[in-house]
């Protein structure tokens, strides 16, 4: 099966793009990523915070069972172009991997097609590989609890 | 007989990738990697063989200590790495997909 998103993180440079195209019209596809509700479910955290509107700001967070913070992420909107563009700040909270600038573009392809490129560029090519190599929330687990969660499960 | 180690049989281990994550951000000690690990000091230490056997971490004496850093040439050559990357966001997109084909707004 072709699967239908695709990333690229060129050698040498610090970013990362990811593109997917959508049987959905633009204006779903973009809802999506500012209403609250839809995106904390599909992306699978909460969405404590989201002003879409230049110098607006979001936030993020994901809690376990008990309510212990796995991951806390926030950032400032900058540009707010409803059904084309979204340029944003992002930042994992207590994470090595400093602040990231999203670049996320909304194409309508046809009337029932969209397609999302997203852009992101981090403060250098190493912060970049270990995101892509180690995953978001793998860096943030550790960060927040030194390993704890991760060396509980071998034991 | 010397067992030929897999660099991603290295990486899958999720002890591992949280030493090269370690690694990643400052050169350190064996002791200094081992403290941030519950786990007993003789098994971080076959852990940083390990990945040091399939050139993941280079060590580097240093008086009487051993100082391991990352190698990110090593790194790069584990050439499918983006994959778990974009099936994380394959997974996410394809839930997104689902969930507004059958999106109803509400006045």
């Amino acid at each position: 099966m072709e699967l239908k998103t695709k990333v690229s993180a060129p050698d040498g440079k610090q970013e990362i793009i990811v593109t997917r195209d959508f049987d959905l019209p633009v204006e779903l596809l973009f809802k999506a990523h500012v209403d609250p509700e839809l995106l904390g479910q599909w992306m699978g955290t909460k969405v404590l915070k989201m002003e879409g509107k230049p110098h607006g700001s979001y936030l993020l967070e994901t809690t376990d069972d008990k309510g212990k913070v796995l991951f806390r992420a926030n950032g400032v909107i900058h540009t707010f172009i409803p059904n084309s563009k979204i340029i944003r700040t992002f930042e994992m909270e207590n994470a090595p991997i400093g602040v990231q600038l999203e670049v996320q573009s909304f194409e309508k392809l046809t009337d029932n097609t969209s397609r999302f490129t997203g852009r992101t560029i981090y403060e250098t090519v190493a912060q970049r590989d270990q995101v892509v190599q180690f995953g978001m929330e793998k860096g943030v687990n550790m960060a927040h609890d030194r390993l704890q969660a991760v060396i509980g499960k071998l034991k | 007989m010397k067992i030929r180690r897999d660099v991603f049989q290295a990486i899958a281990d999720p002890t591992r990738r949280a030493i090269l994550l370690l690694v990643a951000t400052q050169t350190m000690t064996a002791g200094a990697i081992a403290a941030n690990f519950d786990t007993a000091r003789p098994t971080v230490s076959k852990h940083l063989a390990i990945l040091t056997e399939c050139e993941l971490l280079q060590p580097e004496q240093n008086g009487r200590e051993i100082y391991y850093h990352l190698n990110p040439q090593k790194m790069k050559e584990v050439a499918e790495f983006i994959e778990p990357f974009r099936k994380m966001w394959d997974a996410r997109f394809n839930k997104l997909e689902a969930m507004m084909k059958n999106y109803k707004p509400t006045k």
